[in-house]
């Protein structure tokens, strides 16, 4: 066989001039989950990466509530029971004891695929060169200062600052 | 699956050059794997790359850049350094692995 040219994967050039932008809004345990997967991935790419955090998003980079993020079953219609997969019953929601429950058994299933807990996989994104952004109103709403958030957030900007910044970017609405 | 022919040898590959025959693999190839990117390997790359082969042989997936970081001990920015911009696909194209499956 005469020697060809080897197929080589195309991993594009180091720097490519894609650019995300994607807004953390909500609090929750499971709903912190998606800006952070999809931003590690963008990273993974090479695409530039920017989280802003706002409204109940903001306790995703705040230095202590960061640990303590919760998730409750009421109102998700799409809870299942781990066991038989039977959809929860909303009165089964509301007892006592049932949020704790909830945010230990989902965490454990998350770490199980050996996702990182928000603050470690805020670390990683930070790392790994993502730009971490503070909302203004949010801080102001909450009496909250860069003193209150991870070092590693570089700013907490007004909603025009985060329009001059992202222009050109895709931007992710969580 | 297509082959083609790399340092003399014949070598399996899929659509997009990574190799699909993991004991077609040896160092020299992975040296020349590297040079197709662009990388040029050191010390510091070739031992990224042995976790990488051993972990694969364990667990029979490709690790993720995560999982090379927590289990392997190589911090997510000495990954970015060593391997530019897409460090979870060029490690394992470098390795002679498939691409990691993996979300995180």
């Amino acid at each position: 066989m005469a020697a060809s040219k080897p197929i080589v994967p195309n991993f594009g050039s180091e720097s490519t001039d894609r650019k995300m932008a994607i807004i953390c809004s909500k609090g929750n345990l499971d709903m912190a989950y998606p800006g952070l997967i999809l931003g590690n991935a963008a990273l993974g790419e090479g695409v530039e990466v920017h989280l802003f955090f706002t409204f109940w998003g903001f306790d995703m980079i705040h230095k202590k509530r960061q640990k303590k993020l919760k998730f409750s079953p009421v109102g998700n219609f799409a809870m299942h029971l781990p066991i038989g997969g039977i959809r929860m019953p909303q009165w089964l929601a509301w007892i006592p004891g049932m949020q704790p429950f909830a945010t230990w058994y989902l965490q454990h299933e998350i770490t199980k695929l050996q996702v990182p807990r928000v603050p470690d996989f805020l670390d990683q994104i930070s790392a790994s060169g993502g730009h971490l952004w503070g909302c203004k109103m949010s801080a102001d709403m909450g009496k909250l200062t860069m003193e209150d958030l991870r070092d590693d957030v570089e700013g907490i900007i007004t909603a025009a600052d985060f329009i001059e910044m992202t222009d050109g970017a895709q931007v992710l609405f969580i | 699956m297509p082959t083609q022919d790399m340092l003399g040898r014949e070598v399996h590959v899929d659509d997009e050059g990574f190799l699909t025959e993991y004991d077609e693999w040896d160092e020299k190839l992975g040296a020349e794997l590297a040079k197709n990117i662009g990388i040029e390997m050191t010390e510091e790359h070739w031992k990224v790359i042995a976790f990488l082969r051993n972990d694969y042989k364990d667990q029979g997936t490709t690790a993720t850049t995560r999982r090379v970081d927590f289990i392997g001990g190589f911090p997510v920015k000495l990954q970015f350094q060593l391997f530019p911009a897409k460090p979870a696909k060029k490690m394992a194209y470098i390795a002679g692995l498939p691409k990691p499956a993996g979300c995180v």
